[in-house]
C-alpha cells in the first residue's frame, strides 16, 4: 500500500548552482544530494528514526541562506574548551584562515578548507567526499551535499603524530535579525598507524540552523581520539550527522558533549569494516528549559574481532526532552564481537523527559553484546548524607549531578581534553545556577 | 544548661509510630548509650535528630544548644555542631572523599564563621586525623565510599567526626559489622575525640563497643519507648540477662 503525503522540503530551493569549473563528480555529488533530500523530505516523527525528534519547528522557521562572508566575528574563547590546540574555524560553514592558528603544524598534518583543495587538487577529495555521507535515510546530510563547497579538509599522512589537539570551530553567526542556515562540512582522512586527538566545537549567537556532516576515515592501525563539544546559541537548531570508516586496528575514541541549541540531533554512524577494531562512542548531555537534544549512534560491527564501546550520561532539566538512539548492528561474518552500551539520564524535575531506544540486531552466532539504559532522580539516600554533613540542598546536588556526568566524561581517553571538557561541564552547572538566581 | 533535650518526641515513618514518647537529656561532655532489639526505634532517633525526610515528628520537642532543633535543615543541623555517623554510609560515586570532606568542612565553617582553609592547609589537617584512623591517602583519593569494606567504610565515618568537630556526634551502630581489630580502632578514634564540651549518643545492639568507649549513662530502648536509664553497668546486666529481661518484665 502506497499513501500519498505531502513532503515537506524546506531549504532546498536556495540549492546553489555549480559553477562551470567544478568537477563533474562535485556537481554529480551536489545534484544527486538534492534529489534524495527531495524525494525524501524533511524527516517526520512518522520516519521511525525520527520518531521521537520533531522538525515541524524547524520547517517553519525562515532561515535565509547564507549570502555574503560575515567579517566582524571573532572565536568566543570563553565558550569554548580550553585547550592548547591548533585551531582552524568556521564561519557560518565558509573556512576562515584568517581567524585560524596552524602554525607549527607537524609534517604530514594538512589542514584547510575544503574550498581551498576543491581548487587546488580536486582529485584528492574525490575518492572521498561524499562517500561516507551518503547512505539511505539521510536525508539532512544529503542536503548538506547538496550544498557542498567548502568546510574543514584534515589530512593525516600514513604514520604522522598530531603533537597537540587540532580544534575545528564551527561559529554560527546570524547576520541582522534573519535567521541564517549554514552546512558545515567536515572531511578527515586519517592514513595508516597515525595518531591524532580532533576536537570540534559548535558555537554560535542568534537564531541559525546548523546542518552540519562529517566523514571521518580512519586508516589501518590508526589512533583517533575525536571530541565534540555543542554549545551553541540557545536560539540554534543544530544537527549533525558523522559517519565514520574504520580499517583494521583502528582506534577511534569519539565523544560528544552536548548542551546547547533550542534542538539538536548528533547522529554517528561508524562501520568497523576490518578486523581487531576498537570503536568507543560516548556522551554527556545537558538540556535544561525547553531544550530538546537528541544523540542516535549506529555502531555497524561488520567483521570479526572488533570491540565496541558507548557510555551516555544526560542531565535534564526544566521541561527539557532528551532523546538516545543507539543502534549496534552485529553482521553474519562479525564474530567475536564485544559490544557494550549504555545510557544513562537524570532528571531533576517532573517536566523533563527521556526517550531511550537501544536496538541490538544481531546475525553472528558468537558474540558478546550487551546493553543497558536507566533513568532516574537524585539518589534521596546521597543526597541526605551530604546535607548531614552540612552540605547546603543545592551545592550537595550541584556535586551528585556532575559526579554523574563526570562518569561519562572519564571515557575521554586524551587527558588535556577530558580536563578541558570536565571543567566545561562544571562552568555550565555554575552558570545556571547564576541563571537561577537572576530569575 | 543541658545540650539536647528530648522531651516526648513521637514520630511516624509512612504513617507508622515508631517513637512514643522519647525523654532524653544530655549535658555537655557526657557520653549516652542507647541499647535496644532491632526494631526498637534506635535508628529512626537518630535519622529524626539529624533530620532526614520522612520521618515526621507527630509529638513532642527537641531543644538543641538553645534553639529548636527540629525547625532546622538537615544541613542547617550539621552546622550548628550535630553530627550523624551513619550504620550504613552511602557510597557515592564521582565524589572522591577528599573533595567531600573539603566541601563539608568549609561549609560547617562557614557556619561557625570561620574562613575556608585553602588546599595545603586542609591537606594538613585531614591527614593529621587520617593517621589516627588508619585511614590512606588512597583512600581518601577514591571516590566516598566506593568498593570500601566495612571496616574501611566506618573508619570513614569517625574520620568525618574527627574533620567536623561536632558539639554532639549521634553514632548509630558504629559497630556494627566490624571485627575486633577495626572495632578497637574506631573506638580509639571516637574516644580521642571526647572532651568536656562535646557530647556523644551511641546507638548500639550490642554492649562490645561499651566495653572501648565508656558511657556515663545507658538508656534501654524497646517499642519507642526508653524502658530503663542506668550507669554503665546497665549495659552489663543487659549482656548477661538479654533484653527479655527488661522488655519482659516491663511490659508484664
Amino acid at each position: 500500500m502506497t499513501r500519498n503525503v505531502t513532503k515537506l522540503h524546506p531549504f532546498a530551493d536556495s540549492a546553489p548552482a555549480s559553477r562551470s569549473d567544478d568537477p563533474t563528480w562535485l556537481s554529480a555529488l551536489r545534484q544527486d544530494g538534492l534529489r534524495r533530500y527531495r524525494d525524501a523530505g524533511l524527516p517526520t516523527p512518522r520516519t521511525e528514526a525520527w520518531k521521537y525528534t520533531n522538525l515541524r519547528r524547524l520547517s517553519r522557521m525562515l532561515f535565509q541562506p547564507v549570502g555574503s562572508s560575515v567579517e566582524d566575528v571573532s572565536v568566543p574563547e570563553d565558550r569554548l574548551p580550553k585547550l592548547d590546540a591548533y585551531r582552524a574555524v568556521l564561519v557560518n560553514g565558509r573556512y576562515r584562515a584568517d581567524l585560524s592558528r596552524l602554525d607549527g603544524m607537524p609534517k604530514g598534518v594538512h589542514v584547510s578548507g575544503i574550498a581551498d583543495v576543491l581548487r587546488a587538487s580536486p582529485a584528492k577529495l574525490e575518492p572521498l567526499l561524499g562517500r561516507l555521507a551518503v547512505h539511505e535515510g539521510k536525508p539532512l546530510a544529503d542536503l548538506n551535499t547538496a550544498y557542498l563547497d567548502d568546510g574543514f579538509c584534515v589530512f593525516i599522512d600514513d604514520g604522522a603524530v598530531l603533537d597537540k589537539p587540532l580544534h575545528l570551530v564551527s561559529i554560527g553567526a546570524s547576520s541582522g535579525t534573519d535567521p541564517v542556515c549554514f552546512y558545515p562540512r567536515l572531511l578527515v582522512s586519517a592514513g595508516a598507524d597515525c595518531i591524532a586527538t580532533i576536537v570540534e566545537s559548535h558555537v554560535g549567537d542568534g537564531a541559525y540552523f546548523s546542518n552540519g556532516a562529517a566523514e571521518i576515515w580512519v586508516g589501518a592501525g590508526a589512533v583517533l581520539n575525536h571530541c565534540k563539544v555543542q554549545v551553541e546559541g540557545a536560539e540554534a537548531y543544530h544537527i549533525a550527522d558523522t559517519a565514520i570508516h574504520l580499517s583494521d586496528r583502528a582506534v577511534y575514541d569519539g565523544f560528544v558533549f552536548q548542551s546547547g541549541g533550542l534542538l539538536a540531533r548528533n547522529e554517528v554512524y561508524a562501520s568497523l569494516d576490518g578486523e581487531k577494531i576498537e570503536c568507543r562512542i560516548s556522551g554527556a548531555y545537558l538540556a535544561t528549559g525547553k531544550q530538546h537534544i537528541d544523540n542516535t549512534t549506529f555502531i555497524d560491527h561488520v567483521k570479526p574481532d572488533c570491540k565496541s564501546r558507548e557510555v551516555f550520561k544526560g542531565v535534564l532539566d526544566g521541561t527539557s526532552r532528551a532523546v538516545f538512539q543507539g543502534k549496534i548492528l552485529v553482521r553474519k561474518d562479525a564474530q567475536k564481537t564485544d559490544g557494550f552500551q549504555l545510557n544513562k539520564a537524570l532528571l531533576l524535575s517532573t517536566g523533563a523527559e527521556m526517550d531511550s531506544k537501544p536496538e541490538l540486531e544481531i546475525y553472528a552466532d558468537d558474540v558478546k553484546c550487551s546493553h543497558g539504559a536507566t533513568v532516574g532522580e537524585l539518589d534521596a539516600d546521597a543526597l541526605f548524607y551530604l546535607r548531614a554533613r552540612g552540605i547546603d540542598l543545592e551545592t550537595a546536588r550541584n556535586l551528585l549531578v556532575a559526579a554523574f556526568v563526570d562518569d561519562a566524561v572519564g571515557e575521554i581517553q586524551n587527558a588535556a581534553v577530558r580536563e578541558a571538557v570536565s571543567e566545561m561541564v562544571q562552568a555550565q552547572f555554575a552558570m545556571r545556577n547564576e541563571d537561577e538566581i537572576d530569575e | 544548661m543541658a545540650l539536647l533535650e528530648v522531651k516526648n518526641l513521637h514520630a511516624s515513618v509512612g504513617g507508622k509510630e515508631i517513637l512514643k514518647g522519647i525523654d532524653l537529656v544530655i549535658e555537655p561532655g557526657e557520653v549516652h548509650a542507647i541499647m535496644g532489639p532491632n526494631g526498637s526505634g534506635k535508628s529512626t532517633l537518630s535519622y529524626v535528630l539529624a533530620g532526614r525526610d520522612g520521618y515526621e515528628v507527630t509529638e513532642g520537642s527537641v531543644q538543641y544548644d538553645g534553639q529548636d532543633l527540629l525547625a532546622l535543615a538537615p544541613d542547617e543541623r550539621a552546622g550548628a555542631g550535630l553530627f550523624l555517623g551513619f550504620q550504613y554510609p552511602v557510597e557515592i560515586p564521582g565524589v572522591t572523599t577528599m573533595n567531600f570532606l573539603k566541601t563539608a568542612l568549609n561549609a560547617v565553617r562557614q557556619y561557625r564563621e570561620e574562613k575556608p582553609l585553602d588546599a595545603m592547609q586542609f591537606l594538613k589537617y585531614v591527614r593529621e586525623r587520617a593517621a589516627m584512623l588508619n585511614v590512606t591517602d588512597d583512600m581518601l583519593r577514591r571516590a566516598l565510599n566506593v568498593g570500601f569494606s566495612g571496616g574501611e567504610k566506618k573508619r570513614n565515618e569517625i574520620l568525618q567526626m574527627a574533620v567536623l568537630e561536632p558539639t554532639l556526634a549521634v553514632l548509630d551502630e558504629t559497630d556494627s559489622g566490624l571485627d575486633i581489630d577495626a572495632l578497637k580502632v574506631v573506638a580509639e578514634g571516637v574516644n580521642a575525640m571526647r572532651t568536656p564540651e562535646r557530647s556523644m549518643l551511641i546507638i548500639t545492639h550490642y554492649q562490645r563497643l561499651l566495653d572501648y568507649i565508656q558511657p556515663d549513662h545507658v538508656h534501654v530502648l524497646a517499642n519507642g519507648r526508653i524502658l530503663r536509664s542506668g550507669g554503665k553497668e546497665l549495659a552489663l546486666e543487659l549482656e548477661e540477662k538479654g533484653y527479655g529481661a527488661i522488655t519482659g518484665a516491663e511490659a508484664a
